[in-house]
């Protein structure tokens, strides 16, 4: 039985369904990585808490989970590799549709996202590193819930 | 032509193209530069102008068995990327060229020898602050003719392996030492894979794949250095026969590289089983 989503998340899934040609999704996932925005100064800067630093992910991503006045959950992402294009696509997926969800949501997400998302451009050391960085988020949202 | 790689003093220095080299020959009809990562986005999101891309799962790999691409596909392949039997590969990559080396140890299957690593790989050209670009290349379709594919001089199997260990042989695990001691059993930031035991072919000697890199720019270390290291330190005779390993046979192969050509190895093999492959073999002997 396919997964309830947010319908942010959903619209971002659907949209990949809509490209089964690999070259196009591979467009679609640059596109997302060229929007990347990093994690803004007020919120962290360098040196990077290690506390906020995805496990497993080879391409030394970090991630941030600010509680906004309305309950929601704001995310703001760094990934230091600069070859890391597939962490910045997937940090820009996650932040544009779970940023404005509340904590519960979010610590829902199943991290198989990611094999939805990326398909054929999933490798087997970078499947897992993508995959924490879902981990990571719900760990930041079940924390926000204080569990 | 590489007076940087020349003074390294290697065995095969025409096997390492500079960055240099690279930047002026990328576009001659008779070279071909291809890039092969693990990510298959970063070709994707800019590569060095003139570059293809050859993708070591999908292009370079049986889609059904554990095995390579027969000689037709291999043909395919060269077609496709508008190489003949002179055109001159030259592989670069991320990951100091781990996939690199694959490719180039998977073209030396097909006898294609005219083949050479970038130095340095993907992240020298960068630091160089280098060009890239997203303009995929068109190269017109060739007929590119191979033979059948030869494994015998520069792969090893698992009846081999044991046959050599058996006789006391060289092995090379280039492996993390976590992974030589059977204290972990993937590489750190990677799934487990599979296999079911833990440890290392008994007698092999551990020595990481990345001991052969200066870190900085990903080049390889001088002949010096190497001989150091593998000769020296850990006592390998370039005279025998030698066989390296790791999880599936790409990180082994940036080994098998070094020793071969860097370090002029006589008969150095490659066994791409590799752990996935013996930590799951019944009966065979495993040292920890």
């Amino acid at each position: 039985m396919a997964a309830d989503y947010p319908r942010s998340l959903q619209s971002v899934l659907d949209t990949f369904e809509l490209f089964p040609d690999p070259a196009d999704r591979t467009n679609l996932l640059l596109g997302y990585a060229d929007q990347f925005r990093e994690v803004p100064p007020e919120v962290a800067t360098r040196p990077f808490d290690k506390s906020h630093q995805v496990p497993q992910c080879e391409s030394d991503a970090y991630v941030w989970a600010m509680k906004m006045p309305d309950g929601t959950l704001k995310l703001h992402f760094a990934v230091e590799n600069p070859s890391g294009v597939s962490a910045k696509a997937l940090a820009t997926i996650l932040e544009r549709s779970l940023s404005g969800l509340p904590a519960d949501q979010i610590a829902q997400i199943d991290p198989s996202i990611v094999e939805r998302i990326f398909r054929q451009n999933l490798s087997m050391g970078k499947g897992m590193g993508l995959m924490s960085m879902v981990e990571a988020v719900r760990a930041l949202a079940r924390r926000g819930l204080g569990t | 032509m590489n007076p940087n790689i020349e003074q390294k003093g290697y065995a095969h220095p025409e096997v390492l193209a500079s960055t240099d080299w690279v930047a002026e020959h990328s576009r001659d009809p008779g070279v071909r530069v291809i890039e092969s990562n693990e990510d298959t986005l970063l070709y994707a999101s800019g590569h060095v102008p003139g570059a293809v891309h050859v993708d070591w799962t999908s292009d370079l790999n049986d889609q059904v068995r554990r095995d390579y691409i027969t000689r037709e596909g291999f043909e395919q392949l060269m077609s496709r990327l508008g190489a003949t039997a002179d055109t001159t590969v030259v592989f670069y990559g991320d990951k100091n060229n781990w996939w690199a080396c694959y490719a180039f140890w998977v073209f030396q299957l097909f006898g294609h020898t005219n083949a050479r690593v970038m130095d340095g790989g993907r992240v020298k050209w960068e630091k160089e602050n280098r060009p890239l670009t997203r303009e995929v290349p068109a190269y017109a379709r060739t007929e590119y003719k191979a033979p059948e594919r030869t494994d015998q001089p520069h792969r090893a199997f698992r009846g081999d392996v044991l046959k050599h260990m058996q006789s006391g042989g060289q092995l090379v695990d280039v492996r993390s030492p976590e992974e030589f001691a059977g204290t972990r059993m993937h590489m750190p930031d990677y799934p487990n894979e599979g296999a079911l035991r833990g440890g290392h072919i008994p007698g092999a000697k551990s020595i990481p794949w990345a001991r052969a890199i200066n870190p900085e720019d990903g080049t390889f270390k001088s002949a010096a250095e190497l001989r150091q290291i593998y000769c020296e330190e850990k006592r390998l005779s370039a005279g025998d026969a030698t066989i390296t390993y790791c999880r599936i046979g790409e990180r082994s192969s940036h080994t098998w590289f070094a020793l071969k050509y860097l370090l002029g190895f006589g008969d150095v093999r490659n066994y791409d089983g590799s752990w996935t492959e013996w930590g799951n073999l019944v009966g065979v002997p495993i040292e920890r």
